[in-house]
């Protein structure tokens, strides 16, 4: 068991890559092709979930670690590790991953072994994020995620998909650059990449300079997680890449991609900067909430479904950076949560979409209008999928959503006020959406004949509305283990914290104003 | 007890149902569902018999389940918690839910989605029951939503009408509105008491002091719960939704939107009780928008046509007393007339749905007529409940509404009790004029002309698909011609005669002791609601001067309650003289009137014109703000204008990558490379200095 436990990580990380590498081989002929790459999918699915099952739960630190030098000059080491919190981020990946495969079984009719091997190539990129604990090599995968991901929205989009891809590839590619330059001078001061020891280095107050670096430092890391959330305003290339990218790399983009932005934030801004996080956390904060409320009303409007599930990922991830930048302990669950919640919601809202376009290509909301009626199994998903967006309890969207709000409500009231909207908005762009296309008489001749969803689609389908449902009903399978790794993340900044909870006393200022309305009422009535 | 069985069990039909329920027959379907539905109200009977042997230290009586989610310090569990308050509701879901449930398969025979109106009206069993048996304010809130999303998809139920659809939405968002305030309440409980379970907060609740002096924690928290019980109970200003969900199935109206869902409110105050004590400004809150909505809302029941949208704005005035009862602290009472008016509202609705049933989808009021003698069952059952709506003795509702009344009074509210006594007066009359209307003089339906003015003529032509074919409210005739106005069939006419018979008997369990009753309901849940908290008495022992003083006091509290149930009574026989004589003796008048008061008679018509109101200032502004301002200016100009053009014109770029993708792309990278450089000289150089 020792010898599965030291290596798992690396396993879980190459067998994707080592799939694409054999479909190289591969002669030209589709079948066989999607079917190996479903089984290198499910193996991996498999081999990943090894690490919930020998998680040691409440043990602080990482775990499955494995740490050897890569390269001596510079100092690279090859350091994986994961918690509570980057476990189920990788599970999340891999979990998805066969259902990518089973969505793009018949969509993709052209160059077929290339979008394979791109998306297992893009796996190992995925999951390599999440696990590494060497500062170059986190940045390795980080960029590795970019060039399949630009490569499959560029080569099998549609529309504008060069545009969206250039958009996408630049807007990362420059964002990560700052992060790059803030790397480099954590190495020049500390002669390590190691997450860890650049950690306790910083702690111990044995970084020179790193008082007046801080805060570009911070902003370094910060500015290419944030680009990647993405947070308002750098949201702008999300939309397009959705509109354009191939189903399976939209599932992937919002289901994974952008969690690596929050996961970024999470781990390394505030593992690395604590004290910048707390000081540059309320304009954080306000950009997260902005990004809330503007999101959605963004997304309401939206003629195009795809763009408008589209912002409702900036709304919702707007979410997890608040419950981030609560620094409460229920707030940052919720976060993590909601980071996975996302993923599940999201990717099938994504994967319904691309049925419905690989029957009618089109997204315009307008061509569509009682697709109930001749598709009522695929409403049905739908339905589901989207209360599951909207935050209905018993589903996964509610957890995250309410304790991400709570943690926000704990640390500023107006911060969860605020962003308590959110759940009128979420059920107006939602419902709205699925009321045009769903409801009504069929207004369009082209879709009185719309074939209902196939063996295949629902295979892909159930997974997911089953983990909604019982996410939503048993958050405690995963919540037994991201609570300790989230409170061992707060303990690195307890101090701070602390500080930071006594200047928010529970001030009660909206009472007043209500007191002063309701005399007046009390007055006329001569109570 | 096993309790959790109860909730389950619709739960299980409606899972059964959904899911497999297509290849069902319709027979299997209906057993599924009233088999679960009966199951859960025998259980509930038998909990009430072991209920009522418990002794009192026993009661509240939890049972745990596990934890739900924790976080740090805050968990939440699934559990019960079943005192006297939870009982009553849950024998009326169960009881009520069960008769309507039994009434649905006449009324939707001809209907196709068959099992899916089983299944979703057994999702709503499950989570109104989850609501009302939750023993924490976390569970409270799942069963709050969902029983909200049942009424979403039941009021959409015919869905490819666009008007239904539309309320559906409506009423769903609507809601939110509501639930964000509920939210916000929850997040102070939690940031203040750490805890959801009531029996956590009850002791801490109870040590804080009343807020007499200034508004504090409490006053917001109750405010706030305020907010959240006004849009599912359809209180101003959030009622806007309920008229409109008259869209759905006419059952779901009388189950949901009349009987039990709507009711959640006036059970989430009621439960909450500890709070509004100590919260006086949040409770006169509540009392203050009950009472307006209650004359509010019962005078647009005056002039409308439609027998539905009567019943809708009548059930949103009834909620109004409950309302004004929790704010006057008669928690009892607001239960009581919660009780008495599912009994009666559910039937009005059943015995309406029947009327429409007969008339083969007729909703409009001007043509019906004369009913009495085609539907007399039908007509047997409605006049047990306008009697009881209406305040007459001794019907149920009379003693529940006289008690919310006389609180009102008694406590010192003179201005309430005057609103609520003109109410009462505009109630029955509402309710006598639809009375009249719908089974006295002549039936003036035979005009085809005429019946197509109904409330359905828009509705476009049954028989559209094989699932759902049909969107007309019970059209059961399917396009050829109805014949003449008919009874029920005994399906429904035996829930009717039920119900019937509890609009007449169900207010006995609270007859007051200046009319001679003992009041068992007052007993039976005071311990509950009356008490403040238990283990705090806030009576001294008395002396038998005090005594023999109380004594007297009360005998002459007696006389003016005599007095003041005298005045109900009146007002009653009012209302329906004024109904009468406009609706059975001069029925040319009411037109004559209408047409003298011109534009105020349209402005009453038109509901005020609140949906207009607030579309212009809420829904329009913020489409355009999205998308003038948000989407085509900020997005579109700001952002991606500054992108693009600092990309040199993207779209330029982006036609000539057409040609030369991947060159382009490494030449960026290089550019990228070089800023990557600047940016770290300028760190390093930063650093060093």
């Amino acid at each position: 068991m020792n010898l599965i436990n030291s290596n798992i990580l690396t396993i879980v990380i190459f067998l994707p890559l080592a799939g694409a590498i054999l479909l190289l081989f591969f002669p030209r002929r589709h079948r066989d092709i999607r079917y190996f790459a479903l089984a290198v999918s499910l193996v991996t699915l498999l081999a990943s979930l090894h690490l919930p099952w020998y998680l040691v739960r409440g043990q602080s630190g990482f775990q499955f670690e494995e740490n050897i030098p890569w390269i001596a000059h510079p100092n690279i080491h090859y350091h994986l590790g994961i918690d509570g919190i980057s476990m189920w981020l990788v599970i999340l990946t891999t979990f998805l991953m066969p259902m990518c495969v089973l969505i793009s079984w018949n969509s993709i009719g052209d160059r077929v072994k290339e979008f394979f091997i791109l998306m297992l190539v893009l796996e190992t990129a995925m999951i390599g994020v999440f696990v590494a604990l060497d500062l170059f090599l986190f940045y390795f995968f980080w960029e590795a995620t970019l060039i399949p991901m630009a490569l499959i929205i560029g080569m099998y989009g549609h529309g504008r998909k060069i545009y969206a891809s250039v958009k996408f590839f630049l807007y990362t590619m420059i964002a990560s650059v700052f992060m790059l330059a803030a790397v480099i001078w954590l190495y020049a001061r500390t002669g390590t990449f190691d997450f860890v020891d650049i950690q306790s280095k910083i702690q111990s107050g044995q970084v020179a300079g790193f008082e007046h670096a801080a805060f570009w430092l911070f902003l370094g890391f910060f500015v290419a997680f944030a680009v990647k959330v993405p947070l308002f305003p750098l949201h702008t290339w999300l939309p397009d890449a959705h509109v354009e990218a191939p189903t399976a790399g939209s599932v992937l983009l919002a289901a994974v991609l952008l969690k690596m932005g929050t996961y970024g934030l999470l781990r390394f801004n505030l593992g690395l900067f604590p004290d910048q996080s707390r000081r540059n956390a309320p304009w954080i904060i306000a950009l997260a909430i902005i990004g809330i409320i503007y999101g959605a009303l963004v997304a309401m409007i939206q003629p195009n479904i795809k763009r408008l599930v589209a912002y409702t990922s900036v709304s919702h991830l707007g979410f997890v950076v608040l419950g981030i930048f609560s620094f409460t302990q229920i707030g940052m669950d919720g976060a993590v949560y909601q980071m996975l919640s996302h993923g599940i919601s999201t990717g099938a809202l994504f994967m319904l979409l691309g049925m419905i376009y690989e029957r009618r290509h089109t997204y315009d909301i307008g061509e569509y209008g009682g697709i109930a009626t001749p598709m009522p199994v695929y409403a049905t998903f739908f339905a589901f999928i989207m209360l599951s967006s909207v935050g209905l309890p018993l589903l996964n969207g509610f957890i995250g959503e309410f304790m991400v709000l709570s943690g926000a409500f704990q640390a500023k009231q107006l911060y969860g006020i605020l962003a308590a909207t959110g759940v009128i908005w979420s059920a107006c762009y939602l419902l709205w959406m699925y009321q045009r296309v769903f409801y009504g008489t069929i207004t369009n001749p082209a879709n009185t004949s719309l074939r209902d969803l196939d063996a295949r689609e629902r295979v892909s389908l159930w997974p997911l509305a089953i983990a909604a449902l019982v996410m939503g009903v048993a958050p405690m399978l995963w919540l037994h283990s991201i609570d300790p790794a989230v409170a061992a993340t707060l303990r690195q900044f307890s101090s701070v914290v602390q500080a930071h909870a006594a200047h928010a006393p529970g001030s009660l200022l909206h009472a007043d104003f209500v007191r002063n309305g309701v005399q007046a009422v009390l007055q006329v009535i001569g109570r | 007890m096993h309790l959790w069985i109860i909730p389950l069990l619709p739960l299980a039909g409606a899972a059964i149902n959904g899911l497999l329920g297509k290849r069902f027959s319709r027979g299997l379907v209906s057993a599924i569902a009233l088999g679960s539905t009966a199951a859960a109200f025998a259980m509930a009977l038998w909990v009430a018999a072991q209920f009522i042997g418990l002794p009192p230290d026993q009661i509240p009586h939890i049972e745990r389940y596990g934890t739900w989610l924790s976080a740090g310090l805050f968990s939440a569990e699934f559990g019960i918690y079943l005192d006297q308050l939870s009982l009553v509701m849950m024998l009326v879901v169960t009881g009520v839910g069960f008769l309507i449930h039994v009434y649905s398969v006449g009324y939707m025979e001809h209907e196709g989605g068959y099992y899916r109106y089983f299944s979703y009206l057994n999702l709503f069993m499950f989570f109104m029951l989850t609501l009302v048996l939750a023993n924490n304010y976390l569970l409270m809130f799942v069963g709050w939503e969902g029983v909200g999303l049942a009424s979403y998809l039941l009021i959409g139920f015919w869905f490819l009408k666009k008007s239904a659809a539309d309320a559906g939405k409506k009423a769903f968002i609507t809601n939110r509105v509501g639930d964000f305030g509920f939210l916000i309440a929850l997040f102070l409980l939690i940031k203040h008491f750490g805890t959801l379970q009531y029996d956590s907060l009850w002791p801490l609740i109870g040590k804080y002091p009343a807020e007499t002096a200034g508004a504090g924690l409490l006053t917001a928290i109750g405010l706030l719960m305020l907010v959240g019980a006004t849009g599912k109970s359809a209180q101003i200003p959030l009622y806007v939704w309920l008229p409109d969900a008259m869209e759905g199935p006419t059952p779901v109206s009388a189950l949901i939107h009349a009987a039990t869902m709507v009711t959640a409110g006036v059970y989430m105050v009621a439960r909450s009780h500890l709070v509004f004590n100590r919260a006086p400004d949040a409770a006169m809150a509540v009392a203050i928008i009950g009472t307006l909505t209650a004359i509010f809302a019962a005078s647009i029941g005056i002039v409308q046509t439609d027998i539905k949208k009567v019943l809708a704005y009548s059930t949103i005035s009834q909620l109004g007393y409950m309302f004004m009862a929790c704010g006057v602290a008669d928690y009892v009472g607001g239960i009581f007339h919660l009780v008495t008016h599912a009994f009666f509202k559910g039937l009005l609705f059943l015995a309406a749905g029947s009327v429409i049933h007969g008339l083969g989808g007729e909703q409009d009021m001007r043509n019906m007529g004369g009913l009495r003698k085609y539907l007399p069952y039908t007509f047997w059952c409605m006049t047990f409940a306008t009697f009881a709506i209406a305040g007459i003795p001794p019907f149920a509702g009379f003693f529940s509404k006289d008690q919310i009344l006389w609180a009102a009074w008694s406590g010192g509210y003179r201005v309430l009790w005057l609103i609520g006594i003109i109410t009462a007066g505009m109630t029955s009359f509402y309710m006598f004029r639809l009375w009249f209307l719908t089974f006295f003089g002549e039936y003036r339906g035979q005009n085809p002309e005429t019946a197509r003015h109904g409330h359905d003529a828009d509705a476009q032509p049954a028989g559209h698909t094989g699932a759902i074919h049909d969107a007309q409210d019970a059209h059961a005739g399917g396009g050829h011609g109805h014949g003449a106005p008919h009874e029920s069939p005994w399906v429904m006419v035996v829930p009717l005669m039920i119900l019937a018979l509890l609009s007449l008997v169900g207010g006995w369990i609270g007859v007051p002791q200046a009319l001679g009753g003992h009041n068992e309901i007052e007993h039976f849940l005071g311990p509950v609601l009356a008490a403040d908290f238990p283990g705090v008495s806030r009576l001294a022992v008395p002396t038998s001067a005090q005594v023999a003083a109380a004594e007297a006091a009360a005998h002459r509290e007696e006389i003016a309650e005599l007095l003041f149930t005298g005045i109900s009574v009146a007002v009653a026989v009012l209302g329906f003289l004024g109904a009468w004589f406009l609706y059975y003796k001069r029925p040319e008048l009411p037109a004559k009137m209408a047409k003298a008061a011109g534009g105020l008679y349209t402005f009453v018509l038109d509901k005020y014109k609140v949906d207009e109101l607030y579309g212009a200032v809420f829904i329009q502004p913020l489409i355009a703000l999205s998308s003038t301002v948000f989407w085509k200016g900020i997005d579109r100009g700001l952002i991606d204008g500054a992108v693009d053009g600092s990309a040199a014109g993207a779209r330029e770029v982006s036609d000539e990558m057409r040609h030369m993708q991947s060159g382009n792309i490494r030449s960026y990278a290089g550019w990228v490379a070089i800023g990557a450089a600047a940016v770290i000289a300028f760190m390093v150089w930063r650093g060093v200095r």
